[in-house]
């Protein structure tokens, strides 16, 4: 029964909205370890910032969504190859994932990037620094050529800090100020790096409808001021 | 402290134990079989299923295991889409590998984009088992091979004597006396099988050292009713504490299926 409605769901939007008609449900690809963007509450659900975000974008453009959670190292191999539809992970748009995937338009404006450290007086230049692995942090630590430690998950880089292991860590502001704020022995450096053009949603490059759907959803929450209101709740950073 | 053991999250991390224990529970046969079938393969008579055999130990062997399961799994995921793709959209014009993406129709895709999120959880376990089976069966087909070859040579002689043929000697005589030759290896690979579990994770399937990480990871007052700071090391000590005691509770297992296999035989295990 399900195949023949959606044979004729098919053959109503004839053969070049045949993409369309495959959509039936979006499914949602993050991290689910970078809070104020998306994280695990205590009952194990994705929540936070893109949550809340991608459920109103879902609800604007009509889709039905579904969220997945995937290992960040694996998340652009895992959407191309079409285990999910789209990646809302943090993820800021850059030349160098453009070339594989294709990005909406951004959500969040250019978050600077901060050290944080367990002293005021680390020299950066000369300080052994921690960065997720394929971030974009970890791309411009190692494009001045300081001395970079990589870890796969964020909790690791600060776990790093921590222990020693790392002079600081260097991660978007937004997931820092949290935890600096809770911390009596971590401490902002003077120094911030605006790097990286924003946070946008990954999505296939073939899957151009869906870019554009997302788009029109972005924009007109862009428009009417509710995407602000998100960005304030969860301290996102600057205002659109 | 009850409330806190007792979040939905602390309940994905029990229900992951329950997860691997399955995993292991299906994947030890399987893996055996695929082991049996590339040791028989390996000795056959006819060539190209000997090639066949020694080819898939040797590759699979020499391959490192998170390299299989990163780049492994994703070929064999889009291996049964493609096929899937030939069979039920014949029609299909576009191009199926556009640049990066790979785009086979709806009704093909594994499973299908509207399917609940226990199906697809159901997939990847299924795929899981499937790339540990071929994994760990090109291990467990070596060691078997190794031991058909250790049972002696008379043994085979003697009931071609009494007018066995190769089949019925080798299902008579042969398969019955390999196991006291395979089981230390083979004890070696559960083991190791019990430590690859955590690969599981990179198959999109959430174990329990992916649990243990994300609850022992600090949480805010923000975005947690239960705050606190790192607490890996205590998730990561009960692990240790699981893992040791299910190791432990192996070897006594196999320790007892060795003194009753070597019943009746002229083995090093029966003098012991």
């Amino acid at each position: 029964m399900k195949r023949i409605i959606l044979t004729i769901a098919a053959l109503a939007l004839g053969a070049g909205l045949a993409h369309a008609g495959s959509h039936s449900v979006i499914r949602m690809g993050t991290e689910g370890a970078y809070p104020p963007w998306n994280f695990l509450n205590d009952a194990g659900e994705v929540d936070g910032f893109e949550r809340e975000l991608g459920d109103e974008l879902c609800q604007r453009a009509e889709l039905t969504c579904e969220w997945v959670t995937n290992d960040w190292d694996s998340i652009i191999p895992n959407l191309v190859s079409g285990n999910y539809d789209t990646i809302i992970a943090g993820m800021s748009i850059t030349a160098e994932r453009d070339q594989v995937i294709d990005f909406t338009q951004n959500y969040s404006q250019p978050d600077p990037s901060a050290y944080l450290a367990m002293s005021e007086d680390v020299d950066v230049e000369g300080a052994v620094l921690a960065a997720q692995t394929n971030t974009i942090q970890a791309a411009f630590i190692a494009e001045k050529g300081w001395t970079l430690v990589e870890f796969a998950t964020p909790e690791e880089t600060i776990a790093a800090v921590r222990n020693g292991e790392a002079d600081a860590v260097l991660a978007d502001q937004s997931y820092l100020t949290p935890i600096e704020a809770e911390d009596a022995d971590l401490v902002f450096l003077a120094r911030t790096e605006l790097i990286g053009g924003g946070v946008g949603m990954g999505i296939r490059e073939s899957d151009t409808e869906l870019k554009e759907k997302f788009n029109m959803a972005i924009q007109s929450m862009k428009d009417d001021g509710s995407l602000n209101a998100l960005i304030e709740k969860w301290e996102i950073g600057e205002p659109f | 402290m009850a409330c806190y053991l007792t979040t939905g999250k602390h309940f994905g991390f029990y229900w992951s134990f329950v997860t691997v224990l399955v995993l292991l529970a299906v994947t030890a046969p399987t893996a055996l079989l695929f082991g049996f079938g590339g040791a028989s393969a390996a000795r056959s008579q006819f060539l190209p299923i000997r090639w066949f055999g020694t080819i898939y130990i040797s590759i699979v062997r020499g391959v490192p295991d998170i390299a299989f399961f990163l780049f492994f799994v994703i070929a064999l995921d889009q291996g049964f889409e493609f096929l899937r793709h030939q069979y039920l959209c014949p029609d299909w014009t576009d191009r199926i590998w556009q640049g990066n993406d790979f785009v086979v129709c709806s009704a093909a895709k594994l499973p299908l984009g509207n399917a609940p999120q226990w199906v697809h959880e159901v997939y990847g376990f299924f795929l899981a088992v499937l790339t540990f089976a071929i994994v760990f069966g090109a291990f467990a087909a070596n060691v078997l091979h190794g031991a058909m070859q250790a049972v002696p040579r008379g043994q085979i002689e003697t009931a071609e004597a009494y007018g066995m043929t190769r089949r019925q000697a080798f299902w008579h005589v042969l398969v019955p006396q390999m196991w006291i030759y395979a089981l230390p290896g083979l004890s070696n690979l559960w083991m190791l099988l019990i430590k690859a579990t955590p690969l599981l994770f990179l198959l999109g399937v959430e174990d329990i050292v992916y649990w243990a990480r994300e609850l022992g990871g600090t949480k805010q007052a923000r975005f947690s009713d239960y705050p606190h700071g790192d607490w890996r090391l205590w998730y990561f000590l009960a692990l240790l504490v699981f893992y040791l005691a299910f190791t432990r509770l192996s070897e006594v297992v196999l320790s007892r299926i060795t003194r009753r296999l070597s019943h009746g035989q002229a083995t090093i295990g029966a003098t012991a």
